[in-house]
């Protein structure tokens, strides 16, 4: 992978001045090597990435991962059916996986209710939808790569041979 | 009280820096850049291993070589690497570390009155640790050859009491590595007068451009070379203290001899870590790896910048830059930047007087710290222009 690719995906935040120095090229070539990944998509945004434990926000506290059985659609196999599902903005995660069942779902909603009414009245009545299990998370320990628990920095003695 | 003390330990240098050092110490606040060891944690998987070895009661001792495993890994791990061979049965010895290591070889070869050479500035210990095995060290300056040992300095020093030399590289303090083309001039030097080389070889895995040339894969070197390295730095594992000797069998059963009456054997958690460390690590050291050449480029860059002229270290994770145009002694520049700036950097002195006019810093520390760091350092030198 190249290097620019994996500084921004450890930092987000990394300007590409630093970049720049970083890989010992001029600033204006990073600049044009970001531009296009993020018109080819490989850069798809940019976030900070918060731990939801730590703050209330609004209309979106319980998460849900759903495990959904459908039946592929001629011609266009799963993908349909799969835009259907994750056109909603509930559904902040779709992946279609190998296994007992076919879409895993990560759904948001304020409440455990909500959840549920979205499984209900959005999910399960659609066309294709063999049927779906739900779990809803309880606790998370890690995301994408990021420990939630806070953890003491590695105290090195601030100076040594 | 102090009658109590033997002479040759009374007599052993002081470090000048201690001060210093303690002024760091009892500060708040602090970017250091004076940290001679990784920022990263030691790799999860290895660290496990060692939670798991505990597990299961691994508890004791092991041979005095060290753990057979963790000689047979060393072995079939340097061959791969470096095409070195050393049998884990004879030539392969496991220490506290590669201070351990340097004591030993030391302690092993010198008779009283022999002479060291030792390539200045350089690591702390080299010196002191000659004396205490009753030799002689004898410091070559290194400062006007852009930090490296010629072979006409080297010639120069070398008289009928010179038994050994250490090397270091890629250097702490200066990063300065040599190409195989520079080893092979003097290794030739060093066979011509019957040296051993001590060879110092720590940072070898942290070696950015071009690839690290072990001494003892020279020519008719390796019979005459104690080849010292570890897992403190590549491995990230410091605190583990793990370092391995190799070398000519009569030489690390001689170290051994020592090792077994002062150390017995190094901890068995440590070991079985660095075993696991051996077998997955890889990735985790050319991840490090990469991250410290990020910021080596970004740090010289800054360096220069700031006038603090730099030359470019080819591994290890410090710079060594000049701050003669500041007009400060290396104590004084170190002692205001820290009062002034709260910066911790370590003066170039530290590692011998050659390395008055310099600096050592660290880039085992974040991009952020640095880009804070430097920016400090900018505004101490435009408040002294």
């Amino acid at each position: 992978m190249d290097e620019i690719l994996e500084i921004l995906e450890k930092n987000g935040r990394a300007e590409v001045g630093d970049i720049a120095k970083m890989l010992k090229k001029k600033p204006e070539s990073i600049k044009q090597s970001i531009k296009k990944y993020e018109k080819e998509g490989v850069i798809l945004g940019y976030k900070a990435v918060i731990n939801r434990e730590l703050v209330k926000i609004e209309g979106s506290s319980v998460r849900a991962l759903i495990e959904v059985n459908i039946t592929p659609q001629k011609d266009v196999g799963f993908d349909k059916v799969a835009e259907r599902i994750y056109s909603f903005a509930e559904v902040t995660s779709c992946y279609l996986i190998s296994g007992t069942y076919d879409l895993l779902l990560i759904v948001e909603g304020k409440d455990l209710n909500t959840v549920a009414r979205f499984v209900a009245e959005k999910l399960s009545p659609l066309e294709n939808i063999k049927g779906t299990t739900t779990h809803f998370l309880l606790k998370k320990y890690k995301e994408d790569g990021m420990i939630l628990k806070h953890r003491e920095e590695n105290k090195r003695i601030a100076i040594s041979y | 009280m102090s009658d109590f003390i033997s002479e040759k330990v009374k007599n052993m240098q002081p470090s000048g820096i201690r001060a210093f050092f303690d002024l760091v110490l009892g500060m708040k606040d602090v970017i250091s850049l004076g940290v001679g060891e990784p920022d990263f944690v030691t790799p999860w998987q290895i660290r496990e291993a060692g939670i798991y070895s505990l597990e299961q009661g691994f508890t004791s001792y092991t041979s005095n070589k060290g753990l057979y495993k963790l000689r047979l890994g060393l072995s079939r791990y340097l061959k791969n690497r470096y095409g070195l061979e050393y049998s884990p049965d004879e030539e392969i010895l496991i220490t506290v570390g590669v201070s351990e290591g340097v004591d030993l070889a030391l302690r092993a070869l010198l008779n009283p009155g022999d002479k060291v050479l030792v390539p200045v500035p350089s690591y702390v210990s080299y010196g002191p640790v000659t004396e205490l095995a009753g030799g002689i060290p004898v410091y070559i300056d290194t400062s006007k050859d852009g930090f490296k040992l010629t072979t006409g300095k080297l010639l120069k020093a070398i008289d009928e009491k010179t038994k050994a030399v250490v090397l270091n590289y890629p250097c702490n303090p200066t990063g300065i590595s040599y190409t195989r083309k520079e080893l092979s001039a003097l290794s030739k030097v060093l066979s011509a007068h019957k040296l051993i080389a001590i060879s110092d070889e720590v940072y070898g895995d942290l070696t950015y451009d071009f690839e690290h040339v072990p001494f003892a894969t020279l020519p008719g070197t390796k019979v005459s070379t104690v080849y010292l390295n570890g897992f403190s730095k590549a491995f990230a594992m410091t605190g583990w203290r793990v370092g391995y000797a190799c070398g000519p069998k009569e030489i690390i059963a001689a170290m051994t001899k020592i090792h077994q009456y002062t150390i017995m054997c190094v901890p068995i958690t440590s070991q079985m870590a660095a075993s696991e460390a051996l077998e997955s690590g890889k990735k985790s050291v050319e991840e490090m790896k990469r991250e410290y050449r990020r910021r080596r480029e970004f740090v010289i860059d800054g360096l220069n910048r700031l006038g603090l002229r730099c030359s470019r270290p080819q591994g290890a994770f410090y710079a060594f830059p000049s701050i003669k145009t500041t007009r400060l002694s290396s104590i004084e520049f170190s002692r205001r930047l820290l009062a002034e700036q709260k910066v911790a950097v370590v003066p170039g002195t530290a590692f011998g007087d050659s390395g008055e006019g310099y600096i050592r810093i660290s880039y085992a520390s974040s991009i952020e710290n640095l880009k804070s760091a430097l920016a400090r350092i900018e505004i101490f030198l435009k408040k002294r222009s």
